[in-house]
């Protein structure tokens, strides 16, 4: 599996936020995208998944399951943690699981990845941060998808808790999987290639 | 489990919770059929005459209380942009979600008319007539709601502009609605008229709502 972009470009709110990105991630890599904040990487990951129009360029997968879209087979992190507060820590993680097609929903060994497990009752309401950026992470933990675009992942974790969220990726690259991590900092991840946004300008 | 019915569940569930819109519709309901007998005073006739009206209108506001949170509140927690990546395709989640906040608005309303419509002088007949216009044309109220929700859902104070946008579309639902519950109750009109187009405008509703929508999230999430 490859997926790989070619002189892409991207427009929003009447702003070219970044022109001419060309890269390619390979199964069992990962490519961190770094930058100036403004410099676009946000914008990056969400184009790949097609909630921000490409304006220019071509992106491809090649290997992959041809029936299903780019989007399909990757998980995204983003920003936002997309939890309910009104829902426990386990029916958040279900519903995320069900509706993405996992085929059981089995949600203790995630959250036990993540260190949640003993948490499980308790409403997201009352989490912190960092822990409701550990229970976004479970999701991609609970759905086998081959792709993950995480933006700034390590944001708000404590030192274990980034160490863990390295040890899970790590987990996914020998698996076969491909990772895009859009990130200020180093997050743990060894050998990784670094595609820098906006140096140009 | 597949992603629709995850969704719908969680949809139900966080309409039944705190902080959901289930109970708010039905209490603003019963709190504004009720207030009107206080108001009009003990006429009677007057208050059987205008009783399908005001059970309508009552209904019309109560399913619009809702549906500004129906988007806005995925939006705002990053929710919605992994609905969008859904495998499912986008006019039947939203049509989905349509299902969820009628089952939990909706519904109630059509369970709660009969006992509020002792309020308004209308006997058993009649009321048996309301609660079957009612349960044919909330959905429709439902679905074309749907298109204001999809519309203002990045907006702050999206519930305004949603029922500037709303209330116009849903007018000749509240026409036939009425009409039909009025023809139950007074005639001359046969029941069967109006209530045939009421039947023919959630049609409608159910197909052109969830793709208005749908169409709508796309544009907004550029």
């Amino acid at each position: 599996m490859r997926l790989s972009a070619v002189d892409l470009a991207c427009h929003r709110g009447g702003r070219d936020v970044f022109a001419g990105v060309s890269f390619a991630v390979g199964s069992g890599e990962a490519l961190t995208v770094t930058g100036r904040n403004g410099a676009g990487k946000s914008s990056l990951l969400r184009c790949i998944i097609g909630l921000v129009r490409i304006a220019h360029g071509r992106l491809t997968l090649e290997d992959g399951n041809s029936e299903l879209s780019i989007a399909e087979q990757t998980h995204y992190l983003g920003h936002q943690d997309a939890l309910k507060p009104s829902l426990s820590v386990a029916e958040n993680l279900r519903f995320w699981a069900g509706f993405f097609g996992a085929r059981t929903a089995k949600i203790a060994a995630p959250l036990a990845a993540v260190g949640l497990d003993t948490l499980a009752d308790l409403p997201a309401a009352y989490l912190s941060a960092g822990q409701r950026r550990r229970l976004s992470i479970a999701r991609l933990v609970a759905v086998e998808r081959p792709i993950w675009l995480l933006d700034e992942p390590s944001s708000a974790l404590d030192a274990a808790a980034q160490d863990r969220l390295g040890e899970l990726m790590r987990q996914h690259l020998a698996g076969g999987g491909l990772i895009l991590a859009a990130t200020h900092g180093p997050i743990g991840l060894a050998g990784a290639r670094e595609l820098r946004l906006g140096a140009a300008t | 489990m597949s992603a629709l019915a995850a969704l719908l569940v969680r949809d139900m569930r966080l309409a039944v919770r705190v902080g959901g819109g289930a109970l708010m519709g039905v209490l603003f309901f019963l709190v504004v059929v009720t207030l009107t007998p206080f108001a009009l005073g003990p006429d009677l006739a007057l208050l059987k005459r205008i009783g399908p009206a005001i059970l309508w209108l009552a209904a019309l506001l109560a399913s619009l209380l809702a549906l500004d949170r129906l988007f806005a509140s995925d939006h705002e927690d990053g929710s919605l942009d992994l609905i969008l990546m859904s495998r499912a395709p986008l006019e039947l989640v939203v049509a989905v979600k349509g299902l969820a906040h009628w089952l939990t608005t909706g519904l109630p309303l059509i369970v709660a008319a009969p006992l509020i419509g002792l309020f308004l002088n209308l006997d058993p007949p009649a009321e048996a007539a309301l609660m079957l216009t009612l349960l044919v044309g909330t959905p429709a109220l439902t679905f074309i709601g749907l298109i204001g929700a999809a519309i203002s859902v990045a907006l702050r104070r999206g519930g305004l502009l949603l029922a500037v946008i709303v209330l116009p579309l849903t007018v000749p639902v509240l026409i036939f609605g009425v009409a039909a519950a009025n023809a139950a109750v007074t005639g001359p009109v046969p029941f069967g008229t109006p209530f045939t187009i009421l039947c023919a405008l959630t049609l409608a509703s159910l197909v052109v709502g969830p793709f208005a929508a749908a169409a709508a999230l796309r544009q907004e999430m550029e």
